[in-house]
């Protein structure tokens, strides 16, 4: 098309819109790719989360690129899993029937701060022996601490925190009243108070296997206090999940919302403009009440009582604003070209009025709407995330506008969890920069005297 | 300050070009042209041939885009290209020089009665307070043929030939030495028209006013010249006496245009000019009208001089002595 | 208007216009009547097929209204109109679409008649495809000739243009390729000319002339500047205030023009001469009269200097025959009356 081709040449006059497009376009990207790595099932499923699915994971931990900005290191979190292949086991036939394996989870802690758990998973497969597990905390500086012992059944955990006897002997060992193992295992018993000693360190685990086809899973996890690109939240899910997620939720809601509205709108304008006479009165009421009546209340009275479905809010968004107050701008509009002379050309070698409409009157307003509705897409991407923050969003779906609300509801600021938030406001702030900056330019583009402003 | 040949307007060496997505538009290209006192001059010249760039570059009256304006603009002897823009808003523009733009009647004020536009040039320019700039616009009205009780009306209730009358109103009101006028009729009707063009004729007997017509339609600038410029991509080709232009024109492109009018009282078909004329982007090396011009021989490759024959200028190498072939 | 002895209408005519009226309704705020626009009040005629006729006067004469009436976009008030034996009050729908195919509309404005978002092809196409002609083959043939004979040459570089890269002169010619392209009888020309360029417009109406000829069309051209009829048509008549105040054979109307407002166009139509600029035309002032309420009896009384008091300002003119061909709207040539001219 003609304008297609107007674009190309005149956009990188625009160095603001050429940053708009890089935006759209990595957004775009996105929104194509993560659907393909992360299928949809795949993504409802793990936002719905459960101890299963996120146990490894620590709760309200900060994105790991915090590290970059603050003085002491928060530590990051160290995993090992046995049926990953971790753990150097060490296999030992002790007797008939009774195996003892050896695990050594070895790692490097360099961090200024105390993990805030510590826990071990353990998933034994046994007929009617219980294995046991007893664990020894070997520090840098060569102590060896008895961490506990435990006998695991088909899905257990050992939380390091909760073990009375642990915390006493760390106690007697560090010398503080009341620490919990997460920071008494990491404590350096030299240094008055409180301090990380650094260095590796070791958890031998050694499970006892009574049976010849028993087998024990173990996976040993010190939580970090960072973790991840996006950090985690409340209920320990990656945040990184919800924000990529959200992102072709966003643009899919934006697009269709903006795209159907800006077409039927149009359309509406254009044969109300033609046929005139009572239609057009008609239609032109219509706008004027819809006009008065308030979007967002409606939703949230549709969502209260009805249902919260992604699909019906833009369903009822785009139903709401079809008789939009754009209309009486259109109409204006229209009624100009109406009155063009190659309409009245079309219609004397015989046009069929519905042909006029579409393939004379509505491509000459295309340049115009085609900015306005670029620029519409981020209004609709803000009013989904508006709806989820005030509770109405889709239940079972990752979007940003839900990472807000569930940030806000716990109380993120409150509690110092800035990341929280800014993530997915900064995401939000980003899409709708990048269609601004595309549709201004493009604004300028197709209409000329703007240009000299 | 009168200059020493009693020629009210002198112009040497104009240039205005402008700066395009397409490259730079010579619409005004060295430009020679001297207008006499209480004398009425005709610029005829067809679309894009810069006559319009030209009424502008006289009044100063420039887009954004320019990107060359020079030359030399004696009024009256002094070269008001010197002014600074604010000394030529104070001094010349509508005061000493004013213009009746192309369909002026669609540059009057919507929102504002016609009266009060007439009157504001008095008021800015002759220091004149509201009454006294009134009456002077009443006057106006009268010498143009429009009852004075319009001047308390809008533009949109009067017709198209009214509101014409009600602009050249406006470009008189001030008694300046020189009207421009662009293309007055070209968008009224040829009874309407007719009247316009009479109305002209009278003023300019009453008022010692000098005018500059610019049109493309030759039958018009009968009706009101004394001398006639003919401008093509940018330059003046031709420049003569009415009498003798229209009896008997000069220029191959002078020709051919008499020669293009459809004429209701001959009995001679009229011709038509084959080809366009160049773009003012790149124009054409040598004599601009080569192209199109029957008479072209090698010399024409070469840009022409301004030739003088009596009191009769011609672009043409065809008038210049000893220059044609033989056998010509 | 008296009725007068009509032309024989149908005997060989492609068009005949029998007693038009074309009034629009002036509604006050939605429901209320104001009175009625005539724009065309009682105007008759016939066209032979091959016949160029030449319709002039003056903005809001009716002219337009007329055309547009003719080609089949305004309904007649009352009267008729029969085109190559249609009734156009009679026709509707299909019909209606088959009567508007047979005629050539060429607008004013050239790059306003042309979509600016289509390619010269996609605005060729497009009459066709709307009147059922299914292959493309043979409209891009149909294409090939038209743009031939308006001299738009080469054609395959013309065709993928859009509207703007044209100058003034070609986009009217694609008009007229346009408008010849469903192979019409009538051609109607609706001021052709009148926003190109002098040197243009010779060409242009050359090309109509040329056209009219080797199609053997039947063509109204309207204009209203009287220079520029006198090569390119048969007949002419002279419109003002809704009616048709003189119709005559081209040279008879030039040689021996009759009504106070025809001698005032052609005077006001001088040809150019270095004199016009010392003497002063002879042409009537005022404009031409509101269609809502014209003047009493004759229209053009108000600004006549030949007007007969207590006649010409009280009942309308007849139409007079004064020579073979030739009518005139006008008391003078009454004989009853002609004492004043």
């Amino acid at each position: 098309m003609n304008y297609l081709r107007r674009f190309t040449q005149q956009i990188k006059d625009y160095p603001s819109a050429v940053v708009g497009l890089i935006i759209i376009g990595l957004l775009v990207a996105a929104s194509i790719i993560v659907p393909l790595r992360i299928p949809y099932s795949e993504a409802v499923r793990l936002w719905r989360g459960g101890d299963d699915i996120w146990a490894d994971y620590p709760r309200n931990a900060w994105p790991k690129w915090r590290n970059w900005f603050v003085e002491g290191k928060l530590p990051e979190t160290i995993r090992f899993s046995t049926a990953e292949g971790d753990g150097n086991p060490v296999i030992e036939q002790l007797s008939e029937g009774t195996k003892e394996v050896k695990y050594n989870f070895e790692f490097d802690f360099p961090f200024d701060e105390f993990p805030p758990e510590i826990n071990i998973f353990a998933n034994a497969i046994y007929n009617e022996k219980q294995p046991f597990v007893e664990m020894v905390w070997i520090t840098p500086d060569g102590r060896e601490i008895r961490a506990g012992e435990f006998s695991p059944s088909a899905s257990s955990s050992f939380r390091f925190s909760q073990d009375s006897r642990l915390q006493r002997r760390l106690e007697r060992e560090t010398g503080i009243e009341g620490v919990s193992a997460n920071q008494g295992l990491f404590d350096d018993p030299e240094q008055e108070g409180l301090q990380v000693l650094k260095g590796t360190y070791s958890l031998e685990a050694n499970t006892l296997l009574f049976e010849d086809d028993s087998e024990v899973d173990l996976t040993f996890v010190s939580y970090g206090l960072v973790h991840g690109l996006a950090g985690t939240d409340h209920r320990r899910r990656d945040l990184s999940v919800a924000l990529l997620w959200g992102t072709p939720i966003a643009m899919t809601f934006g697009l269709l919302a903006a795209v159907g509205t800006t077409i039927t709108t149009m359309s509406i304008a254009a044969i109300g403009v033609w046929y005139g006479g009572w239609l057009d009165g008609l239609i032109q009421r219509l706008t004027e009440i819809n006009a008065i009546l308030p979007l967002l209340p409606i939703l949230i009275m549709v969502g209260t009582f009805y249902s919260r479905s992604i699909w019906l809010m833009l369903g009822v968004v785009i139903l709401l604003s079809i008789f939009g107050i754009s209309i009486k701008n259109y109409r204006a509009i229209f009624l100009q070209v109406r009155e063009l002379p190659y309409i009245e050309a079309a219609k004397s070698y015989g046009a069929s009025d519905l042909r006029i409409i579409f393939r004379y009157l509505i491509p000459r307003i295309l340049p115009l709407i085609i900015p306005a509705l670029i620029a519409l897409i981020p209004t609709y991407v803000f009013l989904e995330a508006s709806l989820a923050v005030l509770g109405l969003g889709d239940p079972v779906l990752p979007t940003w506008g839900k990472v807000i609300q569930d940030a806000f509801a716990q109380g993120a600021l409150f509690n110092g969890f800035y990341y929280w938030i800014l993530e997915p406001a900064g995401l939000l702030m980003i899409a709708g920069i990048g269609f601004a900056l595309v549709g201004f330019a493009l604004d300028r583009i197709f209409n000329p005297r703007l240009r000299e402003l | 300050m009168a200059s020493k040949n009693g020629n009210l307007l002198e112009i040497k060496d104009l240039r205005l070009y402008f700066k395009t997505r397409s490259g730079i538009v010579q619409a005004v290209d060295k430009v020679d042209f001297n207008l006499e006192r209480t004398h009425a001059t005709v610029i005829i010249g067809e679309s894009g041939c810069g006559k319009s760039s030209m009424a502008k570059a006289i009044l100063r009256l420039l887009p954004r885009n320019v990107q060359t304006y020079d030359g030399k603009v004696y009024l009256d002897g002094e070269d008001i290209m010197r002014l600074n823009e604010e000394e030529y808003r104070s001094s010349v523009r509508w005061k000493r020089i004013s213009m009746v733009p192309q369909a002026a009647m669609n540059a009057l004020n919507p929102v504002l009665r016609i009266g009060d536009q007439v009157a504001e040039p008095a008021m800015v320019h002759l220091g004149l307070n509201k009454k006294e700039a009134m009456s002077q616009a009443a006057q106006m009205f009268e010498h143009v043929g429009v009852p004075t009780d319009f001047l308390y009306r809008y533009a949109f209730e009067l017709s198209g030939g009214m509101r014409q009358r009600a602009a050249l109103a406006m470009s008189l009101v001030t008694l300046p030495d020189l009207v421009i006028l662009d293309e007055p009729t070209s968008a009224l009707d040829v009874l309407t028209q007719a009247n316009i063009m009479n109305l002209m004729k009278r003023v300019k007997g009453q008022m010692e006013t000098s005018f500059i017509l610019i049109t493309h339609d030759i039958a018009t600038s009968s009706e009101l010249a004394e001398s006639v410029a003919v401008m093509y991509a940018g330059q003046i080709v031709e420049v003569s006496d009415a009498y003798h232009f229209f009896k008997e024109p000069l220029h191959p492109y002078s020709r051919k245009l008499m020669a293009s009018v459809p004429r209701l009282h001959a009995e001679v078909e009229p011709e038509f000019i084959t080809g366009q004329p160049p773009s003012l982007v790149n124009p054409p090396q040598g004599c601009r009208f080569a192209d199109r011009c029957s008479e072209r021989f090698e010399k024409c490759d070469e840009e022409p001089p301004m030739v003088k024959i009596g009191n009769r200028n011609v672009k043409c190498w065809l008038h210049v002595d000893g220059v044609q072939n033989a056998g010509d | 208007m008296p009725e007068t002895e009509k032309k024989s209408s149908l005997d060989g005519a492609l068009l005949s216009i029998q007693n038009l009226h074309v009034w629009y309704e002036l509604k006050r705020f939605g429901f209320g009547h104001a009175g009625f626009v005539k724009a065309v009040d009682g105007v008759s005629f016939d066209l032979k097929q091959g016949d160029a006729m030449a319709c002039v006067g003056e903005s809001g004469c009716g002219k337009s209204s007329l055309m547009k009436t003719i080609i089949g976009l305004n309904r007649p008030t009352k009267g008729e109109i029969v085109f190559d034996g249609m009734k156009l009050t009679e026709t509707e729908g299909n019909d209606l679409r088959e009567y508007r195919s047979k005629i050539g509309y060429v607008q004013q404005d050239p790059f306003g008649a042309l979509p600016p978002f289509m390619t010269i092809q996609q605005i060729l196409e497009e009459p066709m495809i709307i009147n059922g002609i299914k292959d493309k083959g043979q409209r891009m043939e149909r294409i090939r000739k038209s743009l031939t004979e308006v001299k738009l040459t080469p054609v395959e570089e013309v065709l993928p243009k859009y509207p703007h890269m044209l100058s003034g002169g070609q986009q009217q010619r694609v008009v007229i390729a346009r408008a010849m392209i469903l192979d019409p009888q009538l051609l109607v020309a609706d001021e052709p000319v009148s926003m190109l360029d002098a040197s243009v417009r010779v060409e242009i109406l050359k090309l109509l002339r040329g056209l009219q000829e080797s199609h053997n069309l039947a063509v109204i051209y309207i204009t209203h500047d009287l220079s520029t009829v006198r090569y390119f048509s048969e007949y002419i008549f002279v419109m003002y205030a809704g009616e048709i105040i003189e119709f005559a054979k081209m040279d008879q109307l030039l040689n021996n023009p009759q009504h106070p407002y025809t001698l005032a166009l052609m005077e006001a139509s001088a040809d150019p001469d270095a004199h016009n600029a010392q003497v002063m035309r002879d042409v009537p002032p005022g404009e031409p009269p509101s269609l809502v309420n014209p003047p009493k009896g004759c229209r053009f009384n108000p600004r006549c200097k030949h007007m007969i008091p207590g006649v010409c300002d009280v009942k309308p003119p007849p139409l007079i025959l004064t020579e073979d061909n030739h009518t005139v709207l006008c008391w003078l040539f009454d004989p009853q009356h002609s004492a004043e001219t």
